[in-house]
């Protein structure tokens, strides 16, 4: 049964972790490059007004930077949970 | 040497390294044909996954697609690339811990269902077919442009080199050729690119260019130097909206969803070891994508600025402000030769006019000039890649590279697609629906037999398009997006759901959104029987239909939850499965059976 409320509790945290990143992923793309573009476009980031910026650069960058902390913080919850692999 | 000479040697050598390939990593078991044995490791299964995903389409078509629609092709660059955040946390992993062959079969096991299963079949050879008949256009069009070489015989060559490496090597084979692929690719995208920014910025990061000022001393950033050259031509402003909001969000998630949910990209994460490298490599994958979606807008805008004060040379109006047709470059010329480039002079002053004649704004100020509408009256989008080393003056062997570059990048995607249509086959309907006693010696020939099928269909399908050849953004991104994520989704992250939930919500996802394709693009793409017009006015709150596989992956979604709440739960034993595909521990190196 331990074993069992483990898993739920694992499951949990990574639902968790998810939701987070999750969250980002639709801040940088479909915030910041779509529905906040014009008022974003008002502040420069070098020659780049930043909403366009978000919209064909920054929103890539972001999601590679996501996939690496979220597969980073479940190396470290199989550990945690006992659950990786050997 | 002749630019000609020169990109046979290159493409020759390109070709000879991926039947070397071929020779080396041959499969002796399903395992190795399906999933290279799950011996990839997690860097190079990125790399291949970047050559499978990126298609002729990425490396020709996108920039001039981002050229010609400024601020709205972001919807591409962020589609296509936030899908593998999705697919990074929601699906890989735990389908690479269920430890099976195929996308179908996962749905098949889950739903308990041969019925789900097939629905799943159906859905993927459409969706790779549709995709699959474009890669092999432009295999016969990137031999067409720089070798001169026939159309159909350009299309049989690249048919010849995937079924080498393809069917002996099936998923290994494909592996290993798509890094070098990968390789030829992006060395042959970036090149150019790095040249261009050096020459209109003096930074040689295209990412870092397109954000800089411009190298003419003026000081004005590039950005805020196109969006002023377009716009005094009557277009709009490049670094402006113009959809709607709604379209762009819906159609951004549906081309995200989409992605996630193609099997071919799905299968790639069954090739590693562990459930940890399939997240891991999700990223890497993505590293590498990246590096290609992100030059393409420096591209894109670099390209289009370039163009444009080729042709306007001086002040928009000025009587000598227009480039003398006679005078004209060597590229241009080149171009216009292979139909991609076209100029009419109507208004008869031996000089190109190119501004926007449909806008009204414009027109007065259009008259007053002298001008008689737009003479650029073909520009092909495809030539901001095409003709951009030429543009930027850069060597022979820089165009011979695009050009197997080029091929790379179609041959590395349809062999990926070939093989998800093969596997599905062999794998789904033959020895999971019509013989499951079939022996493993009879499944690895029938699979090599599906793959050669799969490959002379694509290939004459590739040389007589049909009407849905075209849709691929419609049609595949649609149907992966209304079908197949929403069940793999549920699947995992549903323990409740379903054989009757899942097939009514795939059924419900996938009729809706092919009836709202249909209507505005007629039945079965037969011209002339759309219900309305392909235009905002018609479309449901201004939704095009290559925007609906979002809205049809919601109803999916509804149509699932409530039939499984109103059936009876499924079996213990699946919800077994459910919560063991759930935690990484216990994944099998490789499955066979």
């Amino acid at each position: 049964m331990s074993e069992q409320k483990s898993r739920q509790d694992y499951w949990k945290a990574n639902l968790k972790l998810m939701a987070l990143c999750l969250g980002i992923w639709f801040v940088v793309s479909y915030l910041f490059g779509i529905i906040l573009v014009h008022q974003l476009n008002a502040i420069s980031l070098g020659g780049y007004q930043l909403g366009f910026w978000f919209a064909q650069q920054g929103s890539i960058y972001v999601f590679v930077v996501l996939i690496f902390f979220y597969a980073w913080r479940m190396n470290k919850l199989d550990r945690q949970f006992d659950v990786h692999e050997d | 040497m002749e630019l000609q000479t020169l990109t046979y040697i290159v493409v020759g050598a390109t070709f000879a390294l991926y039947i070397g390939i071929a020779f080396w990593s041959r499969a002796s078991t399903t395992g190795e044909f399906y999933v290279a044995g799950t011996g990839i490791h997690p860097i190079a299964n990125g790399m291949a996954t970047a050559a499978d995903w990126m298609s002729a389409a990425s490396f020709i078509s996108m920039a001039g697609l981002i050229a010609f629609l400024g601020y709205d092709a972001s919807v591409y660059l962020m589609g296509w690339t936030g899908g593998y955040v999705l697919l990074a946390l929601l699906l890989a992993p735990y389908l690479r811990k269920f430890g099976k062959f195929t996308v179908p079969e996962f749905i098949g096991d889950r739903f308990y269902s041969k019925g789900a299963r097939l629905v799943a079949v159906v859905c993927l050879i459409v969706a790779s077919i549709t995709y699959v008949i474009g890669q092999m256009k432009g295999v016969g069009v990137a031999f067409g442009r720089f070798l001169e070489v026939p159309f159909e015989i350009g299309v049989l060559v690249g048919m010849g080199i995937v079924f080498i490496y393809a069917v002996m090597g099936g998923m290994k084979g494909i592996t290993y050729t798509q890094i070098a692929q990968y390789c030829v690719l992006i060395f042959a995208y970036t090149v150019p690119a790095i040249f261009i920014a050096l020459n209109l910025t003096g930074n040689p990061i295209p990412q870092l260019g397109l954000g800089s000022s411009m190298a003419d001393g003026s000081g004005v950033a590039l950005l805020d130097k196109l969006d002023m050259v377009v716009t005094d031509l009557g277009f709009a402003a490049y670094t402006a909206q113009k959809g709607t909001t709604l379209n762009i969000f819906l159609l951004t998630l549906s081309l995200m969803i989409g992605t996630a949910g193609l099997p071919h990209v799905i299968v790639r994460f069954f090739t590693v070891p562990k459930v940890a490298d399939a997240r891991i490599s999700a990223g890497w994958a993505l590293v590498f994508i990246a590096i290609l979606y992100t030059t393409a807008p420096a591209v894109g805008a670099m390209a289009r600025l370039n163009l444009m004060n080729t042709i306007q040379t001086g002040d928009v109006g000025a009587a000598d402000g227009n480039l003398v047709y006679a005078e004209r470059p060597d590229w241009f010329k080149n171009w216009e030769t292979t139909g991609l480039l076209k100029f009419e002079d109507k208004n008869g002053d031996g000089r190109i006019q190119y501004y926007n004649d449909k806008s009204e704004a414009f027109a007065a100020k259009a008259a007053s000039f002298g001008w008689k509408g737009n003479e650029m009256v073909k520009v092909d989008r495809d030539i901001m890649v095409l003709a951009n080393p030429e543009i930027a003056k850069l060597p022979n062997w820089v165009i011979a590279l695009v050009a197997a570059g080029g091929l790379a990048a179609a041959l590395s995607t349809a062999a990926g697609l070939l093989l998800a249509i093969s596997s599905a086959i062999s794998h789904d309907v033959i020895k999971g629906m019509i013989a499951p006693n079939i022996s493993e010696k009879r499944e690895l020939l029938a699979s090599r037999l599906a793959m050669a099928g799969a490959i002379v269909v694509a290939g004459y399908l590739g040389m007589n398009p049909p009407g849905f050849a075209a849709q691929v953004v419609a049609l595949a991104f649609g149907l992966a997006a209304s079908s197949i994520f929403p069940a793999l989704m549920m699947g995992i992250f549903n323990k409740k759901m379903n054989r009757e939930g899942a097939i009514v919500g795939m059924l419900t996802g996938l009729t809706s959104t092919l009836v709202y394709i249909f209507w505005f693009k007629g039945w079965f793409f037969f011209p002339g029987t759309e219900m309305a017009a392909n235009t905002p006015d018609n479309w449901f709150m201004g939704i095009s239909p290559e925007a609906f596989g979002a809205v049809g992956a919601l109803l999916n979604f509804v149509a699932a939850t409530f039939v499984s709440k109103v059936t009876a739960a499924p079996p213990e034993h699946i919800q077994h499965l459910v919560e063991d595909i759930r935690v990484p521990k216990g994944a099998e190196a490789a499955v066979e059976h």
